[in-house]
């Protein structure tokens, strides 16, 4: 029930909402909650509501980290 | 997608296993084994259909928490919306509750039979209920966990301000820190770690699980719901089992802040407080719900309709209590593909998509369905 993907903020509307979209789909969503959204951010929306903003910066760090295990799980032959 | 793709490398799957691996030879030399309880829903699907268990040492097991609202919700309370139905109000509700077992029957069946309950998808989809119906009372069944509380009661506060007199909410929120207390000290469960839920702890904050851990507590990693974030996770449990630690990690860090969503909280706080609730197979956890504050009384069900929640009847044969508890796997249930499908549950373990007994029966029960990381690169 909790799931929720990240989605781009593509548009703020002048009532406050939001549109959200992933892969070409897109759904409104409430902004209240992450009054500091910006377009282009990637938000968790969850039952219509944007509940956090995905800090890119430590997904990307933590991408990168998998990455780099992967790597070496190559190397050593895994 | 690069923030779903980047959380599903089947190579670093495969050096987490190792690692996994070198934490069991070490718990193994310790003659230790232990439990970890994944408490959320979406922890325990991803863990099924991922095939998660299957890279678990022996020595490490991961166990099915409470974390799916839909299976916690009381028989007592899909009993009091079904008499709501049956009155002729309009309820209003997301799909999976549905098709719970009351103490007799469903809300699908009355459905069936002619009451109005109609799903929605987020809650201002019952405010247009209530707009295009003003001759008719609307019941919103608000449940659901500190994620879902804010959407849920949001529309308390729209239904306020457009003056909308025939919206109410049936609450049974329920917390998520107060329901590990529970079960982290039943000494029939002993548990080892916990894998906190990802958005709940978006909104209350990996600080929540700091009572829980320490000298005396168990190791608490607050994970994502990519089948990397939780094999990680489950890494750093057994890592920490094997040193001997108990700390928090908040490998969610990219979602889940230490202090949780303010504004969230403070919507919470206007609008609800603590009151004692009953949880599905597990029993009355003290300040364990929210309800509706006095001043938002016009707002609230209970008050309106004057109803009286009684504790149901669930199905005698059906074991979710246990299941909920982590004190029994679905497949140790005698019903568990027996008398009790997907198609024909007898409990709400059943029933939701995200229950510890449907995720069993999806990928568990036909191994061939359970997709690896493998395949999905
Ligand atoms: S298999 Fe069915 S009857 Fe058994 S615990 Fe799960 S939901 Fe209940």
């Amino acid at each position: 029930m909790c799931l929720a993907v990240p989605m781009e903020l593509l548009e703020i509307r002048d009532d406050g909402s939001g549109l959200a979209g992933l892969s070409g789909a897109t759904t409104a969503c409430n902004l209240s909650l992450v009054p500091d959204a910006k377009l282009g951010d990637m938000l968790i929306v969850h039952a219509g509501f944007a509940i956090e903003i995905l800090d890119t910066a430590e997904a990307d760090k933590r991408i990168a980290l998998f990455e780099q295990m992967g790597e070496e799980a190559d190397e050593a032959g895994l | 997608m690069k923030y779903l793709d980047g959380f599903r490398n089947g190579k670093a799957a495969k050096a987490l296993t190792a690692r996994l691996k070198a934490a069991g030879e070490r718990l193994d030399a310790q003659g230790k084994t232990v439990q970890f309880m994944e408490v959320c829903g979406s922890h325990t699907m991803a863990i099924a259909r991922y095939g998660i268990r299957d890279l678990l040492p022996d020595c490490v097991k991961l166990i099915s928490g409470p974390g799916c609202p839909v299976c916690v919700t009381d028989t007592g309370y899909i009993d009091a919306a079904i008499d709501l139905g049956k009155q002729g109000h309009i309820l209003a509700t997301f799909g999976d509750l549905v098709r719970v077992p009351g103490s007799d029957e469903t809300l699908a069946q009355i459905r069936a039979e002619g009451a109005r309950v109609e799903v929605v998808y987020s809650p201002e989809g019952a405010v247009a209920l209530a707009q295009d119906n003003p001759e008719k009372q609307i019941v919103f069944l608000a449940i659901g966990f500190e994620t879902t509380m804010v959407p849920g009661i949001s529309l308390v506060k729209i239904a306020a301000e457009k003056g909308l007199d025939n919206l109410t909410v049936l609450c049974a929120f329920k917390l998520v820190p107060p329901a590990l207390a529970a079960l982290g000290s039943d000494p029939e469960i002993n548990l080892d770690g916990f894998i906190c839920p990802a958005h709940v702890s978006a909104i209350i904050g990996a600080d929540a699980y700091k009572p829980f851990v320490g000298p005396r507590g168990v190791p608490c990693v607050v994970a994502g719901f990519e089948p990397l974030d939780v094999l990680y996770a489950a890494v750093e449990l057994a890592e920490q089992a094997a040193d001997g630690r108990a700390e928090l990690v908040n490998q969610y860090n990219r979602v889940v802040k230490p202090g949780g969503n303010k504004v969230a909280q403070a919507v919470v706080a206007e609008l609800l407080e603590l009151c004692d609730e009953p949880w599905r197979g597990i029993g009355v956890i003290p300040e364990s719900g929210m309800q509706l504050r006095e001043a938002y009384a016009a707002f609230d069900a209970v008050k309106r309709f004057g109803l009286k929640l009684e504790p149901g009847r669930p199905h005698p044969g059906c074991q979710c209590g246990e299941v909920l508890k982590g004190k029994i796997t679905p497949q140790q249930c005698p019903a568990f593909d027996k008398g009790c499908t997907p198609t024909h549950p007898l409990g709400p373990c059943m029933v939701s998509s995200e229950g510890s007994c449907a995720a069993y029966y999806k990928y568990v029960r036909r191994e061939a369905g359970a997709e690896t990381m493998e395949v999905s690169k």
